[in-house]
């Protein structure tokens, strides 16, 4: 390869990854928005919650097993429309991370509510004993106490989302996988795609490694 | 006389089941006193816990009345019912330390769900560290503490707000002989102290002989009786009372029990002592209460029995040859 292929090179791939990490913190960001909010109600009004509700859990329940039992690559295409309402387009990663967000919500919301659930009933039950109203209770007891879970379903999240985002680029998202795909797949650049598929092991990793050690550390258990 | 901090009328409690209704309380009623210290036995399932859940409306009565200082706590508004549960403390069988947060910060959390300002909030909670003893454990998270260390943050978080009551459910169970005896020490030096009612719930007789003045046995989600704790002991009346008392005891010691009575026939000597020696088999006394008057001994004394069923008949013999009233109490009616 002459020396301006390599740094054109370079520069695609450094393009890339700054777009992966773009999308992939973007969504991870949003879909907490949505998920976290989600997951505490879920949690609150359960059968065994401290707010049971009925028809909000079976609602919610609903919803959301309707939306993690469609495979990501299909939901991303099913959604376009809704996708170029808000972007005006359904091509690049800003486009792509309108569906990151619709697939990954529902999941980090069940992360979210395993993670409160695993708080303990005993310490929930004397917190209201000392006279803390629900409110108090999701906020200074199943919030913090869950802490490392929250994390770690984070650290989960992140990776998810990460492998959902390379997936966009078969339909015309950046980032790594639109490389891999664009060059790899169509143009038979092996090299190219080992290339991303490197990278994309080592972000996966890097992502992991950090927030479960986040998640450790901020462990008293 | 002292007025009741705590009133039940007609308490009754059922919970929704698969196959019918579980009746945990059945028509309880019940008067504590200010200022004292009152235990709660039964077995496991009688329903001492949904009992004194019910105390501070943590379980919701299905019918009757619980006045705590006077006030029906049913009646009372969400916000309101939140601020009575802040004069009315709780312990656990596991502690229920929040296990994110450190000693000091635990005990500081009622304090900030009653709004107290940060730094008088740690200054209280520094000063309970010290009624606890556990002034060097601040920053110590529960994971780090030992189950009788953990029960001594518990209790000075129940008391940040300096409540009226302290209910203990089963506040010794998780711990072992000696931890539990400074554990009631701790109760009863904060009840002296403070002049704090306790509510002791136990399923264990030891307990309650140790600290409590009153008591209520709780059998079948009823009150079987109740009463000071001394007279109790001395003349039962119900078998679960009776069942609770003499369950089996330490090594050789079997579930047959008596009462033996002083009635001045006799001069007062170490009678149980001797018959130890004599048939080198262990006893066991559950409650002593003699006197000696002018040389001859009154009163009443219950034994535990020897596991082997031929020494134990023959201890019995042997004290009716004595010229002692003595009567078999069956531990398992
Ligand atoms: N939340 C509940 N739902 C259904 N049954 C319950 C519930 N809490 C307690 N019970 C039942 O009520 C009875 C008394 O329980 P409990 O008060 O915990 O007894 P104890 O504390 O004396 O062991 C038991 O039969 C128990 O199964
Ligand atoms: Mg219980």
């Amino acid at each position: 390869m002459p020396d301006t292929e390599v740094m054109k090179f370079t520069q695609m791939m450094g393009f890339g990854l700054l777009e992966t990490l773009y999308m992939t913190l973007a969504s991870t960001a949003m879909a907490y928005a949505l998920g976290l909010p989600l997951g505490v109600v879920l949690a609150v009004t359960r059968l065994d919650g401290i707010a049971p509700c009925r028809w909000v859990s079976q609602t919610l329940n609903v919803i959301i097993n309707l939306l993690r039992s469609v495979p990501f690559l299909i939901l991303l295409i099913a959604v376009q429309p809704i996708t170029r309402a808000i972007t005006g387009t359904t091509l690049g990663s800003s486009a792509t991370v309108v569906p990151l967000i619709i697939a990954s919500a529902p999941f980090i919301a069940r992360l979210v509510e395993s993670s409160l659930n695993e708080v303990d009933k005993g310490v929930i039950e004397a917190a209201a004993a000392m006279g803390s109203s629900p409110m108090r209770i999701i906020f200074r007891v199943m919030i913090p106490e869950s802490k490392p879970g929250l994390l770690t379903g984070a650290a989960i999240a992140v990776t998810t989302i990460l492998s959902y985002s390379a997936m966009a680029g078969i339909v015309g998202g950046g980032g790594l996988g639109a490389i891999a795909i664009n060059y790899g797949l169509y143009r038979y650049r092996e090299d190219i795609m080992m290339v991303t598929v490197v990278l994309l092991v080592i972000v996966v990793q890097v992502l992991q490694e950090v927030g479960m050690r986040i998640a450790k550390k901020s462990d008293k258990r | 006389m002292t007025a009741s901090i705590i009133e039940i009328r007609g308490l009754t409690k059922h919970f929704p089941g698969k196959n019918g209704d579980v009746l945990a309380l059945d028509g309880i009623d019940l008067s504590i006193g200010e200022g004292e210290i009152f235990g709660i036995i039964g077995m496991s399932g009688a329903g001492k816990s949904t009992l004194v859940r019910c105390m501070n409306l943590l379980e919701k009565p299905s019918s009757g009345k619980v006045l705590f200082d006077g006030k029906d706590l049913a009646s009372l508004s969400k916000k309101e019912l939140y601020e009575a549960r802040r004069s009315i403390g709780m312990i656990f069988q596991q502690f229920n330390l929040l296990k994110q947060r450190t000693a000091i910060e635990n005990i500081c959390f009622p304090l900030e769900i009653a709004r107290m300002e940060k730094a008088a909030a740690r200054r209280r909670a520094l000063e309970l560290l010290e009624v606890v003893e556990l002034g060097d454990k601040a920053n110590a998270y529960p994971a780090e503490l030992s189950g009788g260390q953990q029960q001594r943050v518990a209790i000075a978080r129940a008391l940040a707000n300096r409540p009226k009551v302290l209910l203990c459910d089963e506040a010794t169970s998780a711990l072992d002989p000696a931890t539990t005896r400074s554990i009631l020490r701790l109760l009863k030096d904060i009840n002296g102290k403070f002049g704090i009612t306790i509510v002791i719930i136990t399923h264990e007789m030891r307990v309650v002989e140790e600290i409590c003045g009153k008591v209520a046995i709780l059998d079948e989600s009823r009150v079987v009786e109740s009463g000071i704790v001394k007279e109790i002991f001395a003349r039962p009346k119900s078998s679960a009372a009776k069942r609770l008392f003499f369950s089996a005891g330490a090594a050789g010691i079997g579930r047959r029990s008596i009462r033996i009575v002083f009635d001045g026939q006799s001069s007062f000597e170490p009678i149980v002592a001797n018959m130890v020696l004599r048939f080198k088999a262990p006893v066991n006394i559950m409650h002593a209460d003699t006197r000696d008057i002018n040389g001859l001994a009154y009163g009443q004394m219950l034994v535990q029995l020897p596991g082997d069923d031929a020494a134990a008949n023959a201890m019995i013999e042997h004290l009716i040859s004595r010229g002692l009233s003595v009567e078999e109490v069956n531990g398992n009616a």
